[in-house]
């Protein structure tokens, strides 16, 4: 067995734990911090659940050791909520019903945070080749595009109101 | 799954990796992007004593173009070809291919020289890089070494790498004036292995003629496959459709493929044949500047 110590900074807080190397960041972010929003679906990086931001980017957290997150910064579904006010995509899946089961969402919303900060203004081709690696079974596909095309408008408005 | 356990280290240079691989013995492996290591030791394919992982070494994350080769370090990142212009504009078959690997989340950690190391006949880059004549620079305790691509995949999941040996830097011939590529995969959803793919890479003449051309396979034999007797083909010669075809069916004789789950041996052929055709097509519209 090989133990090390991480510190990670997870949705803004920075955590230290011993892990064993051979812990999946999914397993730790679930099992040892209670952060059970990040979903796991096939365990074989193929559905995209799972998916979280490392340093920004968006990964399966199924195919990433807790060990290589040393240093790193995670952002998970339940850093997306701020002061009580939904993420404009948590709204967007609301308000076009984004979800049937939800058991996608997660890592819908995630991948989409990145997706968009690439590329604010997307077509609906682009969004659907943006989360070609989620899946939905719930065949959602059609209001999550819609979900994502409503937060894409709200991040482009001008903010109404200073924080 | 949960892999098996192992141990973890994280070297700071090149060399410090190259010693701990020595001092580990032949059950420790190099972890780069993880994105084809880490499902096989998912599912125990893979049992490694060590993992070394060489993300923290300063300096392996380069795309650039140097000595008239575009130069890609080994831990160059699937998306960052996406996201680099050079590529962009000048390597059209390798931007295709690199939109073809498995998926957004997985590009963004899956490394480019992983994809070679690990031997994955199946994988996508093993066929562009034949199509482009690549080298794969190879570092060790003798120092460095070249390695054409063509010697580089030996067998099935085999390649010219050996215990201590370290994939640092992948070089691709610059193409030069009126050159264009293509990559070609049917695959039966996004993040699968190919059915069948090609890669076709051509630069013309100033008559027009073909005056260089590079084809690979993707999946259809035990190692990626070079398609020579259509490369012979069409060298030297005016592009046309007849010409293609014959390109397609001598390709499709070059492959060997195996009836599974993504189709029969026939089908296999069939793709190859048609893909290297519009493959080709495509690779000499972009050559020509018109796509």
């Amino acid at each position: 067995m090989s133990h090390h110590k991480v510190t990670i900074e997870i949705n803004g807080e920075s955590v230290e734990r011993e892990v064993d190397s051979r812990k999946l960041l999914v397993h730790m972010l679930r099992d040892d911090l209670q952060l059970t929003g990040t979903h796991i679906g096939c365990d074989t990086s193929s559905c995209g659940a799972c998916t979280i931001l490392l340093d920004g980017k968006a990964v399966k957290s199924c195919t990433v050791f807790a060990v290589q997150a040393h240093g790193k910064r995670v952002e998970t579904i339940e850093g997306m909520e701020q002061n009580g006010q939904l993420h404009p995509l948590q709204e967007g899946f609301h308000e076009e019903h984004g979800l049937q089961c939800g058991f996608c969402t997660p890592g819908m919303i995630m991948r989409a945070k990145e997706f968009l900060e690439k590329n604010p203004n997307p077509t609906e081709e682009e969004i659907r080749w943006g989360i070609s690696g989620n899946l939905c079974r719930c065949t959602g596909y059609v209001n999550i595009v819609k979900a994502i095309q409503y937060a894409a408008e709200k991040m482009n408005q001008p903010q109404q109101e200073a924080a | 799954m949960i892999p098996p356990s192992f141990e973890y280290l994280v070297p700071s240079s090149l060399p410090e990796a190259i010693a701990l691989l020595h001092q580990h013995g032949d059950e420790a492996k190099v972890l780069a992007g993880g994105h084809s290591l880490i499902p096989a030791m998912r599912i125990r394919f893979a049992q490694p004593s060590h993992l070394i992982d060489i993300s923290q070494i300063e300096g392996l994350s380069y795309i650039r173009e140097e000595g008239g080769f575009l130069k890609i370090g080994a831990m160059a990142r699937e998306v960052a070809l996406e996201d680099t212009a050079l590529v962009v504009e000048k390597y059209p078959l390798l931007l295709d291919t690199a939109k073809m690997i498995a998926d957004p989340q997985v590009r963004n950690l899956a490394t480019v020289g992983g994809n070679l190391a690990h031997g994955d006949p199946a994988n996508d880059h093993p066929a562009t890089m034949l199509a482009y004549r690549a080298e794969i620079v190879i570092h060790s305790n003798a120092g460095e070494r070249v390695v054409p691509v063509d010697d580089f995949f030996t067998d099935f999941f085999t390649t010219a790498l050996e215990h201590g040996d370290i994939l640092t830097e992948i070089r691709i011939p610059a193409p030069p004036a009126n050159s264009g590529g293509c990559y070609l995969k049917v695959e039966r959803k996004v993040g699968d292995y190919a059915a069948a793919a090609v890669a076709a890479q051509l630069s013309l003449a100033g008559d027009g003629s073909i005056a260089q051309v590079g084809i690979g396979l993707t999946n259809v034999a035990p190692v990626p496959t070079r398609a020579s007797a259509a490369e012979a083909l069409l060298q030297g010669q005016p592009p046309s459709e007849t010409l293609f075809a014959q390109a397609g069916q001598a390709a499709a004789e070059a492959s060997s493929p195996a009836d599974d789950l993504r189709g029969s041996a026939d089908y296999k052929q069939s793709l190859i044949r048609e893909l290297t055709q519009r493959a080709l097509r495509k690779a000499v519209e972009r050559a020509q500047g018109r796509s």
